[in-house]
């Protein structure tokens, strides 16, 4: 899709040799098109657009109502995500939700408990902002049991970025008047979870967003419909979905998707307990696998970087396994919390070697490599896998998941 | 009459309320809009169902671990095996290692609520609000209470004859519990 013939040709001789067990989309069947188009008249007007018959993005989804389906990286441009591709990650499945029975509780350590149903959400004054969401796992199998037969999609497919539409959560404590003493909300989902997180207060009142919009429409019932809780640059799991209740608490509640999941346990005998923040990451989506280059000469490598913290200030790509690095393109908007397209040309000569890229946010945060954060973390840490990436690119053109260098 | 609309009107935009039917900014925005309505307590009450480690949220009720036993096999088995190890979900029972806290150094190990977990209020919280996850919840708090106290038990934790109840759920001590710490990573150049 970055650069449809070629790029389909490279897809399609990629994926000729790794078909079959391997979970990727089926190459479409041509669709039937007349031999001249401007001597028909094209298709009428529609209620609802479609994509091109020539082009299946899909979801990977792996298990059932508790697993995960990944966003196809590879197959998408620019920094914005489709919707129908957003990533999934759900706890007990997508509940059916009526917007005209919905309502949002906000009670506890407030001196007006409150509740807002849709409209009232709507009514209050709105924000709209890109943002990326990742889930805390992302990238899991890029740190332990690495297999060179692994997409982008499958290598960090749990992230995805869209603009969000909603409400500041820091507009609805005022409505209920928080109480001194608050340092804890929990955000409790209606799923057949009841999904729950701890969030600090000062998150709320900071940039937390109760979204009801997404890329311009409603929210999909997989991304939270009718509301979720948005939580600019932290772990997926705290944006809690399908919203229904806030409770303001002076202590975080220990729930278990805070305590025997989504914490990280480390080198030093310790596991970390709110590991909110998404440090900065970057991952080249081409060329990856499954793409087999078909020719030597001049390609434009691509990708996407992203930092919970910030702004991304800078992605550098090495095309020789990191002995040199040059600065990639940032496509603008760069802009905090958010997906940002990172271009660079290449002029391959038809040698093995290896591709990577390495993003800094404006903290000064420099993207790990796997052996520092195994130094940092241990080789047994769950979460917040975002080192660098490698892709080898064959002799033959064939480019595979590999380890740096 | 002139000079007092207009004074009148001078005062209404110096006391920030903004002229009315006009458009205004941001900054002329009340402290509160008054949008939604006042919970009912019975509203709050129906949802209110977390637990805090102090205890805090527990309802009245019992159970024991022979209780539990049995409902295990009942409800909960088909999903975490006849003693909680088998499967195919992940393992509830199990005190290896029982030295260090390894798991950092150890991706092999696999945490359990014995080894992993650090407030037995977390159990109550999750199996009352999430399980059985066919039917999530339908269990009564004597149900929910004996079923703790049994994945309790099987994790030697405490005795087959104690009572789990708002009382002494939040007093039993986790293996677990001192080994987690919060999060000291901060950006900048150090990785963490």
């Amino acid at each position: 899709m970055t650069d449809a013939p070629i790029t389909r040709r490279a897809w399609l001789a990629g994926a000729a040799g790794v078909l079959g067990a391997q979970v990727l989309p089926q190459a479409p069947s041509t669709p039937a098109v007349p031999p001249d188009p401007t001597k028909l008249p094209g298709a009428p007007l529609s209620p609802l657009g479609q994509r091109s018959p020539f082009e299946r993005p899909r979801r990977i989804p792996m298990g059932s109502g508790q697993g995960i389906s990944l966003t196809p990286l590879q197959d998408l441009c620019g920094i914005v995500t489709p919707a129908d591709l957003h990533f999934e990650r759900h706890h007990a499945g997508v509940p059916a939700l009526d917007r005209q029975r919905y309502k949002l509780l906000i009670h506890g350590m407030v001196e007006r408990p409150l509740v807002f149903d849709l409209a009232a959400l709507k009514r209050f004054p709105a924000v709209s902002h890109l943002h990326f969401l990742e889930c805390s796992g992302n990238g899991g199998v890029s740190y332990q049991g690495i297999r060179p037969n692994v997409s982008p999609q499958l290598v960090d497919g749990l992230t995805s970025t869209s603009e969000w539409t909603g409400v500041p959560l820091a507009t609805l404590f005022r409505e209920v008047g928080v109480k001194a003493g608050a340092t804890w909300f929990l955000a409790e989902g209606e799923d057949a979870a009841v999904m729950a997180r701890s969030i600090p207060m000062d998150k709320g009142w900071d940039d937390a967003l109760i979204a009801y919009g997404q890329n311009g429409e409603a929210l999909r019932p997989e991304q939270g419909y009718p509301a979720r809780l948005l939580l600019p640059g932290w772990e997926g799991n705290t944006n809690v979905k399908w919203i229904r209740r806030i409770e303001i608490a002076d202590q975080p509640f220990m729930t278990r998707e805070e305590t025997s999941k989504y914490t990280d346990p480390l080198a030093d005998c310790t596991a970390r307990l709110f590991s909110f923040v998404m440090d900065a990451k970057s991952i080249i989506t081409f060329p990856a696998y499954p793409v087999t280059l078909p020719e030597r000469g001049w390609w434009e490598i691509t990708g996407l970087a992203w930092s919970g913290r910030g702004r991304i200030t800078s992605v550098e790509v090495s095309t020789d396994g990191g002995r040199h690095w040059a600065p990639a393109e940032l496509q603008q908007p760069v802009l905090p919390k958010c997906h940002t397209r990172f271009r660079c040309l290449w002029n391959w000569s038809g040698g093995e070697t290896t591709l990577l890229s390495r993003a800094v946010d404006e903290t000064g945060y420099v993207q790990p490599t796997l052996e520092q954060l195994r130094a940092a973390r241990g080789a047994g840490t769950r979460y917040h896998f975002n080192h660098i990436r490698a892709w080898r690119v064959q002799a033959d053109g064939a480019v595979v998941f590999g380890l740096e260098g | 009459m002139r000079v007092r609309v207009v004074a009148l009107a001078l005062a209404l935009v110096g006391a920030g309320c903004g002229a009315r039917d006009r458009a205004a900014t941001a900054a002329d925005a009340p402290p509160r809009f008054g949008f939604g309505r006042p919970a009912t307590p019975a509203e709050v009450s129906a949802w209110d169902i977390d637990v805090m480690p102090d205890g805090t949220g527990l309802p009245p009720g019992s159970g024991i671990a022979s209780q539990g036993a049995a409902l295990f096999q009942l409800r909960c088995a088909v999903c975490h095996g006849r003693t909680g190890t088998e499967g195919p979900a992940g393992p509830l029972v199990g005190r290896e290692p029982r030295q260090g806290f390894p798991f950092g150094r150890n991706p092999r190990l696999v945490s359990t609520i014995g080894n992993y977990w650090p407030y037995a209020t977390t159990l109550y919280d999750y199996i009352n609000r999430a399980m059985p996850l066919n039917a999530p919840g339908s269990l009564t708090p004597d149900e929910v209470y004996g079923l703790v106290a049994f994945l309790l038990w099987r994790n030697e934790i405490i005795a087959d004859t104690a009572v789990m109840n708002a009382r002494t759920l939040p007093r039993v001590v986790m293996p677990a519990r001192d080994r987690f710490v919060r999060d000291n990573r901060r950006g900048g150049r150090t990785i963490r």
